[in-house]
């Protein structure tokens, strides 16, 4: 039963990397093509309106590009990404729902699992987010990334199903590692966001000097200053998230190491990427440091994630030796 | 000033200010110190000194965490060991530049927080402040014509719409309009204040806790008691300021130890997947009770935490001199080597024999040969048990007063009497075995086969008051990210065609739905005056 049902979890996340596949074949044209030219439209108008109504009553405008924003329609080619997304999502979440019954457990107890259960919270932030903003943009980024780290961690981190051992067996891994997975989710976009930021600042840099510029097809995304408050806003989500996952990691090892905090390799990075991500919210509002500055400590931010989840978990030794790997 | 200078939302520093500074004071210095390691900047650079300054301590090994690992790297590797002992890059998180900068971090801190405290507290008692001139100019704004609507009849609305959205409100009324000036989000400076001061709580109170706590591991095998004392621990790390008088008095008896590993699943046979030590305690005055320790279940005894950190198995040995009366007999604590439990374990006699004897053991709960012949464990349970030794006889070391570990033979002064490249083979002992010891010394006999747990024993005082404060500290981050602080006015003048209502709005901080709040609230004044929209 446990076989078959591991079986049809890894059929399952097949199909949804080669949907996301897919996905990010479309969503990088729509990218070359046209995206988010809507989007800029509306974020352009973001100047004070003032409305003067006729008659009796009051006419009232609203103001900013946000609300705007939201009704714009994206254009063929991303509706048709987003909702391969949202496909390749549903096979995924299948495919992790089936592990965690075959395991009789949450399906985050080694690096394989972790790996596709956080693709799936990126997923899904990404999807979540994109029904309030239009980030579309994103999408190539976002399916890019999951693919990647799918791939990795079938090929490379692929173990079977195995039952907990005594140091796992605690109601905190499924809080504990959940969170972290939901704070990743939100940093993984945050990153996307900086980088894009930091694109855009150049080539707007390089319009108002007029030279020429290879990127010249992000004019149709929002303005870099637009994309940092993006960034930031789904930032300081996943840094809440984060400081709950540190915090909760510390109620469990004092539960199950007898100390509540050891500078072990795992707790030192997840306390490293804690200490960069304070620092990018403290250097939003240091004059100098907001706008390019702060977006390249979103990305080390977001960098060291990924070391702590990959290097970190392979080849640092340390008590978080949960990969499955031998 | 509400924040430090370098801040975004403050004004540019008046470069006059330093022309007229050049010639500094002792007075002087001391105040542009301060101001340099109050600032925003220094606070931020200082923030990211202290990640990077973290990421050594996961790359050496630390004596904190793993102190074998130390010790592996200095015989691996002495020369640089020793230069990198010289950073004290093996006690990264309590050496002198780890400390300098955290506090230097915390100092900027409070000078931060101190000024900023004093400041919300004034702005908290005090009303918002007087409508600007031009509303135009602010960052939010809206206009609207209420032809037939009465100034004050508008401005008596503005106000009680605003103080229902929890504004406080305060009227500004000028000849020529009527204003209403109002603001909100007090909370989220509060909130702000409140992280800080809590990230310096957390701070002292892992300070204090690591001060008077304790930390000690003991190893007790199946039958055996310890009491909580300073002798009774095989290791023990006292913080800076304990006292023996708060070791909280009571002994514990480990009666049975089980474990369960994994039979049917294929992938995981052999896995461990429970550890029971099912437990006596005494505590002074009261009667013994029975409880049991779970590696994430530890057991609280009057304010100390035991935990199970590691079990193995403890070979219960006996020695018999070449007369045949016992020497030794104990229940020896051997030291998993692999996941099948592979085990190591010493044996030392100096005194009884002939000679002073010494044993290696190994010793495998479910034995098995492989090609070259070396014996090796294929199951962690007791299926197959057997305990060989190697013989050593000469001079133990032990004599000379230098601590000597238990769980290892000096071998330099010893000749090997049994085992590999000796011309008598390991002694073999499976449980109610006798062998006999070379040399007609005497024998070894194998009773049973017992198992050990190693516990550690923690008091930290002040742990509560960790996790109160990071508490706090979510708390206060919660509200300083995600309550709004702005400021609303609403002005209204009378014209020639009828009454104009304006609306502003301006953000103290991070405020991404400011103008939408604007719009909420012109329309809920529209509406309070029954005005319809178009």
């Amino acid at each position: 039963m446990t076989d078959t049902l591991s079986q049809f979890s890894v059929l399952s996340l097949y199909s949804a990397m080669a949907v996301y596949a897919i996905a990010f074949i479309v969503f990088t044209f729509d990218l070359a093509r046209g995206a988010g030219r809507e989007a800029n439209a509306a974020a352009a108008s973001d100047s004070i309106v003032q409305s003067t109504g006729e008659g009796s009553t009051a006419t009232l405008t609203r103001v900013r590009a946000e609300a705007a924003t939201r009704s714009t329609s994206r254009g063929r080619l991303a509706r048709i990404a987003m909702a391969l997304t949202w496909l390749g999502f549903l096979f995924q979440l299948v495919a992790t729902v089936l592990r965690g019954v075959a395991a009789s457990r949450v399906p985050w107890a080694n690096m394989y699992e972790f790996a596709m259960t956080g693709t799936l919270i990126i997923t899904l932030v990404f999807l979540i987010v994109n029904l309030k903003w239009d980030l579309a943009f994103v999408g190539a980024f976002s399916t890019g990334l999951v693919l990647l780290l799918l791939g990795l961690s079938a090929t490379r981190y692929y173990v079977e199903v195995v039952p907990l051992p005594p140091a796992l067996q605690s109601y905190w891994l499924v809080i504990h590692v959940f969170v972290a997975t939901l704070g990743t989710g939100f940093f993984a976009l945050g990153f996307a966001l900086s980088l894009t930021q930091l694109l855009q600042t150049r080539r707007e840099h390089r319009t108002v000097d007029a030279k020429p510029t290879r990127l010249a097809w992000m004019s149709r995304l929002p303005d870099s200053a637009q994309l940092e408050n993006y960034a930031y806003r789904l930032i300081i989500i996943g840094f809440i998230f984060w400081t709950f996952t540190l915090i909760a990691g510390a109620v469990w090892a004092d539960k199950a190491w007898g100390r509540y905090w050891g500078w072990d390799t795992k707790e030192v990075w997840t306390f490293i990427i804690w200490t960069i991500y304070a620092g990018y919210i403290h250097a939003r509002s240091t004059r100098g440091w907001r706008g390019t500055r702060s977006a390249v400590l979103a990305m080390v931010g977001f960098g060291s994630v990924m070391f702590n989840f990959t290097v970190v978990n392979i080849y640092f030794k340390g008590l978080h030796a949960y990969s499955g790997l031998n | 000033m509400l924040r430090p200078s370098d801040h975004i939302d403050s004004a540019h520093a008046n470069p006059g200010d330093d022309v007229r500074e050049i010639r500094l004071s002792l007075g002087g210095w001391l105040r542009w110190a301060w101001r340099q390691i109050t600032s925003m900047r220094t606070a931020l650079i200082l923030l990211l000194l202290l990640a990077i300054a973290a990421v050594p301590g996961s790359i050496f090994p630390q004596r904190s965490s793993d102190p074998n690992g130390v010790t592996q790297y200095f015989a691996d590797n002495p020369d640089t060991a020793a230069w990198l002992e010289g950073f004290q890059l093996f006690d990264v998180y309590t050496s002198v530049w780890f400390s300098a900068i955290y506090l230097l971090l915390f100092i900027s801190l409070v000078g931060c927080v101190i000024p900023r405290a004093k400041h919300h507290w004034d702005a908290l008692r005090s009303a918002p402040p007087a409508t600007p001139q031009n509303l135009n100019r602010l960052p939010a704004h809206l206009t609207a014509r209420m032809p037939g609507v009465s100034p004050d009849a508008a401005i008596a609305a503005a106000e009680s719409v605003l103080r229902r959205d929890r504004y406080r409100v305060r009227r500004y009324d000028a000849a020529n309009r009527l204003t209403v000036s109002a603001e909100r989000g007090y909370m989220r400076e509060t909130g702000n204040l409140v992280f800080h001061v809590a990230l310096v709580g957390v701070l002292i109170a892992v300070g204090l806790g690591g001060g008077f706590g304790y930390a000690g591991q003991r190893v007790v095998v199946e039958g055996q008691a310890f009491t909580n004392s300073l002798i009774a621990y095989d290791s023990f790390s006292p913080g800076r300021f304990f006292s023996d008088a708060t070791l909280s008095p009571f002994s514990l008896r480990l009666d049975k130890f089980t474990t369960r590993y994994e039979e049917t699943n294929v992938n995981a046979v052999g896995q461990p997947i429970d550890y029971t030590a099912d437990v006596t305690i005494e505590q002074r005055g009261e009667e013994p009770v029975g409880d049991v320790i779970k590696v994430n279940e530890p057991l609280n005894i009057g304010g100390s935490d035991v935990y199970l950190l590691g079990n193995g198995y403890a070979p219960e040995v006996t020695v018999r001199d070449a007369a045949g009366s016992v020497i030794y007999q104990e229940a020896v604590p051997f030291l998993p080597q692999d996941r099948n439990l592979t085990s190591v374990g010493v044996v030392k006699l100096p005194d009884g024999l002939k000679q002073q004897v010494g044993l290696i053991g190994f010793f495998y709960p479910t034995v098995n040969e492989g090609h070259a012949g070396a014996s090796f464990s294929m199951y962690p349970d007791l299926l197959d048990p057997m305990l060989t030794f190697n013989v050593y006889v000469g001079d133990l070391g032990l004599n000379d007063g230098v601590p000597r570990s238990v769980y290892a033979l000096d071998t330099s002064k010893l000749t090997k009497l049994t085992g590999t490249k000796t011309n008598l083979p390991s002694l073999e002992l499976r449980p109610g075995d006798t062998a006999q010891l070379p040399n007609g010394l005497g024998s070894v006999s194998l009773e049973t086969v017992k198992r050990f747990a190693s516990l550690d024993v923690h008091r930290d005082p002040a742990q509560g008051w960790v996790l109160v404060f990071a508490i706090a500290a979510v708390a206060g981050l919660l509200t300083s990210l995600f309550i709004p602080r702005r400021r609303v006015w609403i002005s209204v003048r009378e014209q020639a065609d009828g009454t104009v209502v304006e609306y502003a709005a301006l953000a103290r901080g991070d405020d991404p739905t400011l103008s939408a709040a604007l719009t909420h609230i012109a329309n809920a004044h529209g509406s309070n005056l029954g005005l319809e929209r178009d």
